[in-house]
């Protein structure tokens, strides 16, 4: 039997405001231990929460950004449960009148543009950092009480790449918004997942495990592959899937189960009586929405109508907003029409200088009108391709220009003939064998000449002009 | 504890409030201490279910008023949107933040291992 895979993913994205959700303590990481703490997020009696003013308006922006209807009234709740990284012995959360509610982000499948609704999108606070050591736990309350947002899809990712998709969208949109780094190794960004099999054109939603403990995208897209894998085997088998939670262990690649003498959880969710319930105004969504900027699918599109780049480059070049706002000053400044040149540059060389250097476009130190210098002297025949490669890492580490580099370093593209000349003859007269081939009919022989002579101008011949050369004389004698 | 009974029933009992009054029994103020981390000795437990039940059936007379004309209140204070700036603040020093904990080792609270 073939079964498919349903699969609903909750992400914590955690917001980078100055100071904590319901107190003044600074948000800040990295400081010593319990140094960011205060009577309110260490949950001392007496206490009382208020809400941070710009929590409330992240969350109304994303869900804005994610197509949600904002929650005319939205509350807070306490979720009670036990654990020493929680002070107040509840966290502060939103249970049945969260700030959005349904909306959705769209994704590229294989088979075509996808939607995954998001069913909800809440205000929470974080809790604390614990240590583990042999005698005992330690607790820092420095994170306890910073502001998240959790974003909950419905049920409707049916493979692990889909899941991996969805978050790239998803952190996206927000790292557009402005409201989130969305690092998944910093832990500004958390994903669980909640993963069903069922027989293929079955409707009935099988029984769930909960997947925890991954810390990459690529980390949630192996666990879910393997969960796939372990449930599969045991239908097959004709055995139930137990509903519980299971960690991802990424050394071992595999999902082990937590197992808990605790019943079930019970939260025994009520309004937070500290918390007086928000009212969010027309006025104040319509403020929100204005300042939401142009969306990476909107951007993208945009892009493919403007510059005529391809849905797949849009997609690339539109992820990170710097990306994106530098591709478009590049596209500006470059005169021509047929924008390819310049795509080919963003996307090949350009992209992987700044993924081995884990930086963004920009972060290369080379400006659009740098860049778009390098591409006509291209585009003019002055440099081949294989040697801007080289100019563009003379660019970025020396900071030069590339008419600069070109000059000094003597690179110029020779396409004059009789500068060729000499070289070709001597190419002719040492590859005798390639040359009989090519007479005997192998057409194929001549790109090796063509090599030979590249080789012998240390790169610099123009490869076209090169071609014609060598056609020629090769079929003159 | 019984002040502050209706804020820990398990909210899943919370929904059809004439079901718990008629359900009401030592299972659940067991269950309910579990959660709440309150050891009861079964002669407190005796002694607690008519207190509690009385509260509950206090509190039930409310079904008998006909609030269909009402509109729901999730607070009792009539304020809404009470708002701080985004801007920081003194924290409290550390030493003052750990000073009632019964334990710390350096800068950290210590508590029970949590995990073996
Ligand atoms: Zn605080």
């Amino acid at each position: 039997m073939e079964y498919e895979a349903v699969i609903g993913l909750e992400v914590h994205v955690q917001l980078n405001t100055s100071t904590k959700a319901f107190c003044s303590c600074r948000a800040e990481f990295g400081m010593e231990p319990n140094t960011n703490v205060c009577p309110v997020c260490l949950g001392l009696p007496g206490a009382l929460p208020v809400l941070n003013r710009d929590v409330l308006s992240c969350a109304v922006k994303v869900g804005l950004a994610l197509g949600c209807s904002i929650q005319k009234r939205t509350k807070f709740d306490r979720k009670n449960y036990f654990y020493p990284d929680l002070p107040k012995g509840y966290q502060i959360s939103q249970f049945d009148m969260p700030a959005a509610l349904g909306g959705e982000v769209r994704i590229d499948t294989p088979g075509g543009d996808k939607a995954i609704r998001v069913k909800r999108v809440h205000m929470e606070e974080d809790a604390g950092k614990l240590m583990h050591e042999d005698d005992g736990s330690l607790v820092d309350l420095n994170r306890a009480g910073v502001p998240l947002l959790e974003i909950v899809t419905e049920p409707d990712i049916n493979s692990p790449e889909e899941a991996y998709a969805y978050l790239t969208k998803l952190k996206s949109i927000v790292k557009y918004l402005g409201v989130s780094d969305c690092d998944m190794e910093k832990g500004s960004l958390r994903c669980d997942a909640n993963i069903s099999l069922r027989p293929k054109g079955e409707s009935r939603l099988g029984t769930k495990a909960e997947l925890k403990n991954m810390n990459s995208f690529k980390a949630v897209k192996d666990a879910l592959s393997c969960e796939i894998s372990r449930q599969t085997e045991i239908l097959k088998e004709g055995g139930s899937v137990a509903q519980e939670t299971r960690l991802w262990d990424a050394r071992q690649s595999m999902t082990f189960s937590m197992r808990s003498k605790e019943e079930a959880h019970d939260y025994r969710y009520f309004p937070d009586p500290d918390l007086t319930i928000f009212l969010i105004g027309d006025n104040e969504i319509e403020l929100a929405r204005a300042a939401i900027p142009e969306l990476p699918q909107q951007k993208a599109e945009r892009f493919i109508g403007e510059f005529g780049v391809s849905s797949y480059e849009a997609g690339i070049l539109t992820a990170e907003k710097s990306d994106a706002d530098f591709a478009e000053e590049c596209f500006r400044v470059f005169d021509a029409a047929d924008k390819k040149p310049v795509v080919n540059f963003l996307i090949g060389p350009l992209l992987a200088e700044a993924n081995s250097r884990g930086c963004g476009l920009r972060g290369l130190g080379i400006t659009p009108p740098g860049l778009i210098e390098l591409v006509l002297l291209v585009q003019k025949n002055i440099i081949s391709n294989l040697v801007s490669k080289s100019v563009l890492k003379e660019m970025i580490d020396g900071k030069t220009t590339a008419e600069e580099i070109v000059k000094t370093r003597n690179l110029a593209q020779i396409s004059d003939t009789s500068a060729l000349d000499g070289i070709i003859t001597r190419v002719l007269a040492e590859n005798d064998k390639s040359v009989q081939d090519f007479r005997a009919g192998k057409s194929n022989a001549v790109m090796f000449l063509v090599g030979q002579v590249m080789r012998m101008s240390c790169g610099k011949a123009n490869p076209k002009v090169v071609k014609e050369l060598l056609e020629r004389r090769l079929s003159d004698a | 504890m019984c002040r502050f009974f209706p804020a820990i029933v398990p909210f899943s009992l919370i929904k059809p409030l004439s079901t718990i009054m008629s359900d009401i029994n030592d299972k659940i103020i067991e269950y309910t201490a579990k959660l709440a981390r309150v050891k009861l000795e079964s002669a407190e437990l005796g002694e607690l279910y008519p207190q509690i039940k009385g509260i509950l059936d206090f509190i039930g007379k409310l079904e008998e008023a006909d609030t269909g004309d009402i509109e729901p209140t999730s607070h009792i204070l009539p304020v809404n949107n009470v708002f701080r700036a985004d801007e920081p603040a003194q924290s409290l020093p550390m030493e003052d933040a750990l000073s009632g904990a019964p334990r710390r080792r350096g800068r950290c609270f210590c508590v029970p291992k949590v995990i073996e």
